[in-house]
């Protein structure tokens, strides 16, 4: 049946005059594109394995923190030898608490007390925190004096170090920040349970200290909490407002076109300009205090702005012109036309945007640094006024520190800001699919 | 009943046609799209409750002077018209009409069916909601009722009146835009090539619910197909190159054209 003799002639058929247009090269190229491609793909994913897995093995260890847990002797002898805590209130915020814990830690290790040598190694094993630990217990309840109570005091940054096994003690003694003799006290203690690994809470909610133990993102969580306020509460509506007037009721003349492209220039400048601009309007000209999450999220708001109207023109302008058309036709005005139909549509667009500008305002750094938010900052700000930090701000402010103890801090802080970046990433992902639904 | 009153006012409109009630006047309309002229001092009535169909070859301004007919043409950026355009004895271009209700008078349905991303039930009451047509929710469900029974699609359609109205067919969506424009009781409906997305049957549906629209609007449809035009409408408007070539009875433009451009387009000659 494979007939290719001409049924008149009888004579073969010429074979077609087909051009050669390579075949098979086309193939080969296609999928040599495609190894490309997964070439690409295999080399980004690998190196986020390596940040990820640099970032999380670090910084794992921040979340445990050493304590150690004694019977501490509130000694009347150490606290107030004169008696004079009825007249003197300055006498129990002034007494000298970090002897009452070595004291209590010296007993626990059977280490006597008149041993001068001795003793200032025990009390370096732990944290300078305690002051204000067993200070703020005093003077909640002055009764608790004379009496011996369980108390878990924090280490020294340098023993944590040591008992997680970052410290290495194959390093001559005098060359490492531990001696021997503390180190043979610390698995004593901990063999019995004394001294432990426990959560760190401390991280999450302290705020600066030059002591890594103590040291927490409390602050800079609150600081970067404000900000994030101020972005979305100004940057949306404003955004959103300036998107929708330049891409529905502005007129197409030179002036807008000069905007548009000015606003798309705006997206590209470099984050310390705005702190520059910041500092020069927001701080020296109209007077706001420095290092105030207020004025960082004000510089954040203006970063954001352009990414956010950019986003939303890109949205508005997806919206079918057919809506619009069907809902002029039935005698809705332009805004309701705009506010009924075309915004809804436009939300899940709009919404990742912000979200997007919001994840990378929370993770600048730079223009923060120009403003003053680069402070060592140990208390709350209670309003938007106070001097803060942000958690950005606080890892660069630990990685610059020398301690070991702040290099896992560091990582640490880097893990709670990934977390928060995820937790924002994935609400975008989530409120799209909500608002796409009603397509 | 019906069946007897039903030729009765197919000869009752006929007459009234007759007497030629014009319903829209077009006088001298000119567009310009910026530099570029569109259409050329054209002279068309709308005559009262009768279909009233434009043809012609493809960019001869028939869509164009259909969306004179409700300012649609305002969307378009450097849209210019000139000329008079009257609804009953308002000027529609005068400084005084307010847009939105004339849009309310002069309702549209277009090419693609665009039902808004929402259900049924608010794709019809979106035009009452906003004109004010529905004091309450009981109101507002007779509204929706009426209008999805003028446009034939009540029983396909009355158990999902919550559900999606994207989510029925290309035939059900366009007739869905019918009722969404009847649901505003406008006085002239325009139609821009209604069914050029439909299959036969689809259009089929759209064609016979043309003509019983008839009896209470006034329609003017823009149209590819000459056996449509023949099919729904009374009166023929043709265009060529922007401008009005003739406008006649159907039946008569169709056998007897007064016009040769005309008979050309019509046996196929051109266009």
């Amino acid at each position: 049946m494979t007939d290719v003799v001409s049924p008149v002639s009888g004579i073969p058929k010429a074979k077609s005059g087909r051009r050669d247009i390579g075949i098979k090269r086309r193939y080969a190229a296609e999928r040599r594109f495609r190894t490309y491609g997964i070439a690409a793909l295999s080399f980004g994913i690998i190196f986020l394995m390596i940040l990820l897995w640099s970032v999380v093995s670090k910084g794992y260890t921040a979340f445990q923190q050493t304590m150690i847990t004694i019977p501490v002797e509130f000694s009347e002898q150490v606290i107030d030898p004169q008696n004079e805590r009825a007249t003197n209130p300055q006498k129990l915020l002034t007494a000298n608490y970090p002897v009452v814990a070595r004291n209590s830690l010296a007993k626990a290790l059977g280490v006597s007390v008149d041993d001068r040598v001795k003793i200032r190694a025990v009390g370096q094993l732990l944290s300078d925190g305690v002051r204000t630990q067993l200070r703020d217990m005093v003077v909640a309840n002055p009764a608790i004096i004379g009496t011996t109570q369980n108390i878990t005091l924090l280490a020294a940054g340098d023993i944590d170090s040591a008992f997680k096994g970052q410290i290495n003690l194959s390093v001559a003694e005098e060359n490492r920040k531990v001696s021997d003799l503390q180190v043979t006290w610390m698995n004593q203690l901990a063999e019995t349970g004394v001294l432990a690994k426990h959560f760190n809470t401390g991280i999450f909610v302290n705020g600066a200290s030059s002591r890594p133990e103590a040291a927490g993102v409390g602050v800079a969580l609150i600081g970067s909490f404000y900000m994030m306020m101020i972005v979305l509460v100004l940057s949306l509506p404003i955004g959103v407002a300036a998107s929708i007037y330049l891409e529905e009721f502005a007129p197409k003349n030179k002036f807008t076109d000069l905007i548009e492209v000015n606003i798309n220039n705006l997206a590209a400048v470099p984050s310390i300009v705005y702190g520059l601009l910041g500092l020069a309007v927001f701080v020296n000209f109209m007077g706001l205090p420095r290092s105030a999450s207020l004025v960082g999220g004000l510089v954040l708001t203006l970063m954001t702005l352009p990414t956010i109207i950019i986003a939303t023109r890109a949205a508005l302008k997806a919206v079918p012109p057919s809506i619009r058309a069907a809902a002029l036709g039935l005698g809705a005005s332009k805004m309701q036309t705009i506010f009924h139909h075309v915004l809804p549509l436009a939300m899940p667009g709009i919404l990742t945007g912000t979200i997007i500008g919001l994840a990378h305002a929370l993770g600048e750094t730079a223009p923060l640094l120009l403003i003053g938010m680069v402070a060592f900052v140990a208390n709350y700000p209670t309003t938007p006024l106070d001097p803060s930090t942000a958690l950005p701000v606080q890892i660069y402010m630990w990685a610059n520190e020398a301690e070991r103890a702040f290099v896992e801090r560091t990582s640490g802080a880097i893990i709670i800001l990934l977390l928060f970046l995820i937790v924002m990433n994935v609400g975008a992902i989530l409120l799209r699919r909500r608002f796409e639904r009603r397509w | 009943m019906n069946m007897m009153s039903e030729a009765a006012v197919e000869k009752a409109l006929d007459q009234k046609m007759n007497d030629a009630s014009y319903k829209m006047i077009g006088k001298d309309v000119s567009v310009y799209y910026g530099e570029k002229r569109a259409l050329f001092d054209v002279n068309l009535n709308v005559r009262e409750n009768t279909v009233t169909a434009l043809i012609g070859p493809s960019g001869c301004g028939k869509s164009t002077f259909l969306r004179c007919l409700n300012r649609m043409n305002d969307t378009i950026e450097n849209c210019r018209v000139t000329g008079r355009i009257t609804l009953d004895t308002d000027d529609i271009y005068d400084q005084n009409i307010d847009v939105v209700e004339l849009r309310a008078r002069v309702g549209m349905v277009f090419q693609k069916p665009n039902p808004f991303p929402k259900s049924i039930y608010e794709n019809i009451s979106y035009g009452p909601r906003i004109h004010g047509l529905a004091r309450n929710k009981t109101d507002m469900d007779q509204i929706v009722e009426a209008s999805l029974q003028r446009a034939g699609l009540w029983t396909e359609v009355k158990d999902r009146l919550h559900e999606s109205g994207t989510g029925l067919s290309g035939g059900q969506q366009q007739r869905l835009c019918i009722a969404r424009a009847v649901a505003v009781s406008p006085e002239v409906i325009l139609m821009d090539e209604p069914c050029s997305a439909l299959d036969p049957i689809a259009t089929a549906k759209v064609e016979e619910l043309i003509h019983e629209l008839r009896a209470n609007y006034t329609i003017v449809i823009v149209t590819h197909s000459m056996q449509q035009a023949a099919r729904v409408s009374q009166r023929t408007a043709m265009f060529h190159l922007g401008q009005l070539v003739e406008e006649n009875d159907t039946d008569k433009m169709f056998t007897n054209p007064d016009d040769q451009r005309t008979q050309d387009y019509i046996m196929g000659r051109f266009g």
